[in-house]
């Protein structure tokens, strides 16, 4: 038997590709939405409609979407990464001048039917481009300097667009992607090393800079990062957010106080209690036992995600695959971060629970890509 | 695809790496939630169950307003209110009908707070009833374990004891709306409270965030049924700032009350430093209607007068000066030498300017005039033929110099800026080159040229003075004296000053002035000028048959009446303007009324300002007894 035969011989085709699917990973999935649905169905007072069932119809647009995705060899997906990409960028630059306006920050474009965020796009676009790139590079290059430039390029156009909206969160979870995704293909660890401590000393800057005439973030950034550090500072603003969350997720226990019956959450004590802070009423209502269980579902995830990037000997997929799973766990993490005081209040959404259209097509369109790559490893 | 079959060992370890670091982070999420979840679970239970941490705002005292004399122009009364929270009331109809035995309350308005507790959110309290008296309050409190939800209140409404007088001076407060609230980008908290009172016009709008002053909170434990357990925190707020106006009551009554019955409007202010002492604009209303949101007919009546009563015409009003612009006229002529104090200009009742007849007031005309005798005549030739002369650009500078065309710094809505037209302004707005004939109708205060009463006053301030000085409003913010730097020396020559001020003199005081007939007595001279608008076209053909008297036309279409003056003549104290809406001659409807108001503010005495009664806001007590 020649060689290419052999290959061809492990690839599946047409609808055959559905039991090559990646199985364990889209049950987790599932199991992790069913759970989003009935928080929101919990915050709504068991107003079904209101803000349920629109999620489950987009998840169940997204899982379709996923399947059809995942059904798409992954080598046109790496073929598509960089028109995927400079479409993200055109969108940014799009809703940096026509988007609309919320919560202070532009962020999106109304489509009528849907409000697309193309921040959330980016981040999955980013990290197929820069998987493509270090694909596409030698790798005996990946540590030179002049090989560094275009990722770093890649990753800054985006972020500075981000940042201007002003979103502090997407701009966060970007660079932590694009670091991933460098890390894995090889980049030194001392450019790392430098990178973070760099990075400290930005954060330096951007504190001694408040209230000089260059001052670096607008001043509601900041009111977020001295609430965080104190939050009895401001208990009616910003603090009164953390404090509540705290509050809630407290009183929770070890094993909650059973669905729906969240005092803080129900009686409207807590903020944006749909989207970023839904895992506090989530804690709340389950308690340590509950946060814990999902903490496990995300990892689990996150473990199918290694283990067919582990597999997986093509480049780019193994790359866009960890890539992914680390965009997906910066998500969790940094939200649950955040909502459990251990880091500013952001705006990151709690993925595949909260409530908002664009991140979970988004997600469920990425886990399409890990899909992809699965079926269509070469083994 | 073709690449080699191996997965690159750097990877892998790469990777190990990375799940090593996620596996930390997670570790620590972890961590936290059994920190917060188990280890401190009673304590956050016992935050979150028995006592929940409830913030309780205190609205501020809203600043009072004083009047130059210290009387008081706007203040806080205590009202009782009822307030009821539909989480509380578990069937809030019920309620509502047995509160209505203790207290007057129609079933209009029963229907209307239901309405209002069905659209908020069911632990914000609803206004039930305000301004009521005690006794209510002790029936409703004895009552209060059969009226679950239902909060009485002491509350502090804004009253306005003096009214309608400085009506459009303070404007009023009024119940924030949610147009307001989409209009304004202030994250205060206070503005979330139902009903909160904003300042919705005047002073009270324009230094609305001084006057409203700060939040205070208090951080209270309650238990489950909403009783409070104990106070945490209790963070004073600040109440509003204090202001005091350079107005006077006496001074502001007296002309309100003397231009009762027109539509019109009186400035007087004081010619060395602009302290404003009278803004009067007449027909007033009452600003108390306002406080609590003002009733349909009210609104309709004063919205559908055709004297405008809710218009500030001090300031809002633009008018065409008529002849009381000639002063700039004169004054831009001898700048600019093309008239000197002796030459005479013949004035046959018209001039010709490129085969249009321009008239003047006077069919006979005046014969031969000079600067001083054109000012006192009020003679339209001279002043056509100067303007010309002198062109239009040149009077213009000059009027924005003496504080037409340009805008005031007052702290009131809508102050006008007024227009002094250009060449180029002409060009840009009408799309037509500039015509010599509306140089000449600018030379007598028509055409394009307009004015509000306050710029007429300044104006007529600083001829008096020859001093740059600037109208001000407010005296002292918190006890605080305003910025005031000694108004600087007007570049005119104190000569050419002079000549107008002695044609001024004439006006009032020569036998054939204009308003001979309001001079004052020999104490005190006014010096002023009359000016009567016109807002129509008289044709040719009316001309021909005798012009139409005013008292034959319908109002709308009747001149203005206006005088400008300062008093007095040889030690100017205080600079008037008067305009009257469509009232016919200057001489006949204004000057009367500037001459009564110039005698009462000169017999006032010194007009001094008067100490305020109470300190700076920080020793201020917060006397605000409402919560929520």
């Amino acid at each position: 038997m020649s060689f290419i035969t052999e290959e061809y011989k492990g690839i599946p085709t047409g609808f055959r590709k559905i039991l090559y699917f990646h199985w364990p990973l889209a049950l987790l999935i599932i199991a992790v939405s069913c759970i989003g649905f009935l928080m929101l169905f919990s915050v709504s007072g068991g107003n079904f409609s209101k803000w349920s069932e629109p999620q489950i119809i987009r998840f169940c647009v997204g899982f379709i979407a996923m399947i059809m995705i995942s059904f798409t060899p992954i080598s046109v997906w790496r073929s598509m990464s960089i028109y995927a990409y400079l479409i993200s960028l055109i969108l940014l630059f799009y809703v940096e001048y026509f988007g609309i306006t919320g919560k202070g920050a532009q962020r999106w474009i109304d489509l009528g039917f849907i409000r697309l965020q193309p921040s959330e796009f980016m981040k999955i676009a980013l990290v197929m481009v820069l998987a493509l790139y270090y694909d596409w590079l030698d790798d005996q290059k990946v540590s030179k300097i002049r090989w560094l430039i275009p990722p770093i390029l890649l990753t800054t156009i985006p972020m500075v667009l981000v940042l201007n909206q002003p979103d502090l969160g997407t701009a966060i979870l970007l660079a932590s992607g694009a670091a991933v995704v460098m890390l894995l293909a090889g980049v030194s660890l001392w450019y790392f090393m430098a990178g973070i401590s760099s990075i400290v000393g930005l954060v330096y800057a951007v504190i001694l800079s408040k209230g000089t005439d260059f001052q670096i973030l607008k001043n509601y950034q900041y009111q977020r990062i001295e609430t965080f550090l104190d939050p009895s500072s401001d208990p009616l603003g910003t603090g009164y957010h953390i404090t509540q969350s705290k509050i809630a997720l407290g009183s929770g226990g070890y094993s909650g106080r059973g669905f729906m019956q969240g005092t803080q959450s129900q009686l409207n004590f807590l903020p944006e209690k749909h989207t970023d802070f839904i895992f506090t009423t989530f804690a709340e209502e389950f308690g340590f036992l509950g946060g814990i269980i999902l903490l496990l579902l995300y990892i689990l995830i996150i473990f199918c995600c290694y283990l067919t990037a582990m597999q997986n000997h093509n480049r780019f997929a193994a790359l866009l695959t960890l890539g992914i799973a680390a965009t997906f766990f910066f998500y969790f993490s940094v939200n649950m971060l955040m909502v459990m005081g251990l880091a500013p209040v952001v705006g990151v959404p709690l993925p595949l629970i909260s409530y908002g259209g664009s991140a979970m097509l988004v997600l469920l369109g990425a886990f399409g890509l890990v899909q992809s790559a699965h079926i269509h490893r070469t083994r | 695809m073709n690449r080699p079959v191996k997965t690159p060992r750097r990877f892998r370890r790469r990777a190990i790496l990375l799940a090593g670091m996620q596996l930390g982070i997670t570790g620590t999420l972890a961590w936290r939630m059994n920190q917060l979840g188990v280890k401190e679970a009673d304590k956050f239970r016992l935050l979150a169950e028995e006592n929940r941490i409830n913030i309780r705002l205190q609205p501020p005292a809203r600043g009072i307003i004083y009047d130059r004399t210290g009387n008081t122009l706007a203040l806080n009364r205590q009202v009782y209110t009822i307030e009821i929270i539909r989480e509380q009331a578990t069937n809030p109809k019920s309620v509502l009908y047995r509160l209505a035995e203790l207290i007057p309350l129609s079933e209009k308005r029963i229907l209307e707070v239901l309405k209002e507790i069905s659209i908020r959110r069911a632990f914000v309290p609803v206004t039930v009833a305000t301004g009521l008296e005690w006794e209510h309050i002790a029936a409703v409190s004895v009552n209060s374990p059969s009226l679950p939800g239902i909060i009485p209140k002491l509350g502090l409404n804004r009253k306005y004891p003096i009214g309608a007088d400085f009506a459009h001076i303070i404007g009023y407060v009024g119940p924030v709306s949610d147009y307001d609230l989409s209009q304004i980008d202030d994250k205060d908290p206070l503005l979330l409270i139902p009903r909160f009172q904003i300042g919705k016009n005047g002073i009270e709008a324009k230094v609305e965030k001084p006057l409203r002053g700060k939040a205070g909170f208090k951080t209270i434990e309650v238990n489950s049924v909403g009783r409070v357990m104990r106070v945490l925190k209790d963070k004073a707020g600040l109440p509003g700032v204090n202001l005091q106006l350079t107005i006077g009551h006496d001074l502001q009554r007296f002309a309100t009350e003397r231009m009762q019955g027109e539509s019109s409007a009186a400035v007087v202010m004081d010619v060395n430093n602009g302290d404003i002492l009278a803004l009067a604009s007449a027909p007033t209303f009452d600003p108390n209607k306002f406080v609590n949101g003002i009733s349909v007919p009210d609104w309709k009546a004063l919205n559908d007068n055709k004297y405008r009563p809710l218009a500030n015409k001090t300031v809002q009003g633009l008018y065409p000066p008529g002849s009381t612009f000639k002063m700039v006229v004169a004054l831009a002529g001898l700048t600019d030498g093309v008239i000197n104090e002796s030459e005479g200009i013949h004035c046959p009742g018209h001039k010709d300017i490129n085969g249009r007849k321009f008239h003047c007031w006077r069919r006979g005309g005046h014969g031969k005039v000079t600067l001083r005798e054109a000012l006192r005549y009020s003679c339209d030739v001279f002043f056509y033929d100067i303007a010309i002369r002198v062109g239009i650009e040149k009077i213009t500078k000059t009027a924005r110099k003496l504080g037409l065309g340009i805008k005031h710094d007052l702290p009131l809505p809508a102050v006008r800026t007024g227009l002094m037209p250009t060449k180029q302004w002409k060009q840009k707005n009408k799309n037509q080159d500039w015509f010599i004939g509306d140089t000449a109708n600018a030379g007598i205060g028509q055409g394009f040229v307009l004015t509000s009463p306050l710029q007429l006053a300044t104006m007529t301030a600083r001829l008096a003075s020859g001093l740059a000085v600037q109208p001000r409003l407010l005296n002292m913010i918190d006890n605080q004296p305003t910025f005031m730097s000694g108004a600087q020396k007007l570049d005119f020559s104190p000569k050419h000053l002079k000549l107008i001020r002695s044609g001024m003199y004439d006006v009032s005081n020569h036998p054939k002035g204009t308003a001979y007939s309001s001079r004052l007595n020999e104490k005190y001279k006014i010096a002023g000028k009359t000016g009567t608008s016109q807002v129509r076209f008289i044709s040719k053909k009316e001309r021909e048959n005798g012009v139409t008297k005013n008292e034959d036309l319908p109002w709308e279409r009747r001149d203005h009446a206006l005088f400008v003056g300062y008093a007095p003549y040889k030690n100017p104290r205080y600079s008037i303007s008067v305009i009257v809406e469509h009232g016919g001659a200057g001489s006949r409807k204004a000057a009367p009324i500037a001459r009564d108001i110039m005698e009462k503010v000169l017999t006032l005495g010194k007009n001094s300002y008067e100490p305020l009664p109470d300190q700076k806001r920080s020793n201020r007590k917060n006397i605000s007894g409402r919560t929520t």
